[in-house]
């Protein structure tokens, strides 16, 4: 019964909506705004990815808002998980040696590729969640391979702190210096130079540090737990 | 064949959004719920994608000088896309931690069973 229920409104909904897509035509240019940040990205920020100038500096504060949601996730699930942490130990049983080897091999060159990501994020495709989700997938890999190897909490608070901290305080210095939240308050430099772009490389490294230890303490929770 | 052409990225993206929320809709057992939750966000992901897509389109990035930029994609979607995706990761963490709790307090995860969700 709920099964054809369901069918029904899915396909009542489904009618609703190729009528309206119907008349959204497929592969033209439909924003000004987004024509704009093309034509005058590189000018107006200094970054050559338009995606990060759009991300970091134009809609700076949704991506601060952003980050904000990824850290009240990320403290819920370790408020709903450690509630009854029950100290036990656990035997574990180690990896084999082929395993152990292999993680502690690939572990440093996983952490050196994601930070390339994150500090070329105005240059190429990539940036600071991207290079975050690399490293955080890189201690996913130590705690799958090398199995007696925990993360410090207090160091992956403080990186998380860390970042917070100076994505906001960069934020408040363009008050300062400028008169709004965000403002690109450095100089910009030429493009196309790792030195560029102003607050914007900063901003992204920050961002990088606070993405990869919250999904770095996401999985030791839930690890921790299971 | 033209009109499969125009829309076909369209249908993909809705095709499955509506397989995730037929499974949020029907399946009992929570962990293919949260499942069904993140096939839904894909679907969503791949729909803004397609929408901010231009014909014979290239990345809006300035990788070398004179490049064209008549045909760079709508950069917009995509830095909604790039955030809403870890956004994404953070919720269904967070779901599959209520799921375990869900577990461990009633001993079932069939929806069901469990009596305040039953509908």
């Amino acid at each position: 019964m709920r099964r054809i229920v369901s069918i029904l409104l899915l396909v009542i909904v489904a009618f609703g909506i190729s009528l309206s897509l119907a008349k959204i035509p497929f592969g033209t240019l439909k924003t000004k705004v987004g024509r704009h940040y093309i034509n005058e990205g590189v000018k107006e920020t200094g970054a050559t990815n338009i995606v990060t100038s759009v991300v970091v500096s134009y809609r700076g504060f949704d991506t601060l808002g952003e980050v904000t949601v990824l850290f009240i996730a990320a403290i819920g699930l370790g408020a709903v998980l450690t509630t009854s942490r029950k100290e036990k130990i656990r035997k574990i049983e180690p990896a084999s040696l082929i395993l152990s080897t292999g993680c502690r091999l690939l572990f440093p060159l996983i952490l050196v590729f994601g930070t390339y990501v994150f500090i070329h994020g105005h240059l190429t495709p990539g940036g600071g969640f991207q290079g975050g989700a690399i490293i955080a997938s890189g201690f996913l890999l130590i705690y799958l391979g090398c199995r007696e190897r925990r993360i410090s909490r207090t160091a992956s608070n403080l990186a998380e702190s860390l970042g917070g901290l100076i994505f906001v305080v960069i934020g408040l210095l363009g008050l300062v210096f400028g008169g709004y939240f965000l403002l690109n308050f450095l100089p910009k430099g030429t493009a196309n130079a790792l030195f560029s772009a102003g607050v914007i490389p900063i901003i992204y490294i920050a961002i990088g540090f606070k993405v990869g230890s919250e999904l770095a303490s996401i999985i030791d929770n839930l690890i921790e737990e299971s | 064949m033209s009109f499969l052409n125009s829309y076909i990225y369209y249908i993909g993206a809705f095709g499955l959004i509506f397989i995730g929320l037929y499974i949020i809709l029907v399946k009992h057992n929570l962990i293919k719920v949260i499942v069904g939750l993140g096939i839904l966000d894909t679907g969503v992901n791949l729909f803004l994608i397609s929408v901010g897509y231009i014909t014979k389109g290239t990345a809006p990035i300035f990788s070398r000088p004179g490049i064209d930029s008549e045909h760079m994609v709508d950069p917009v979607p995509q830095a909604l896309v790039l955030t809403a995706i870890v956004i994404g990761v953070a919720v269904l963490a967070l779901a599959l931690s209520l799921a375990i709790r869900l577990y461990q307090h009633y001993g079932t995860l069939n929806l069901r069973r469990i009596k305040e969700q039953r509908w």
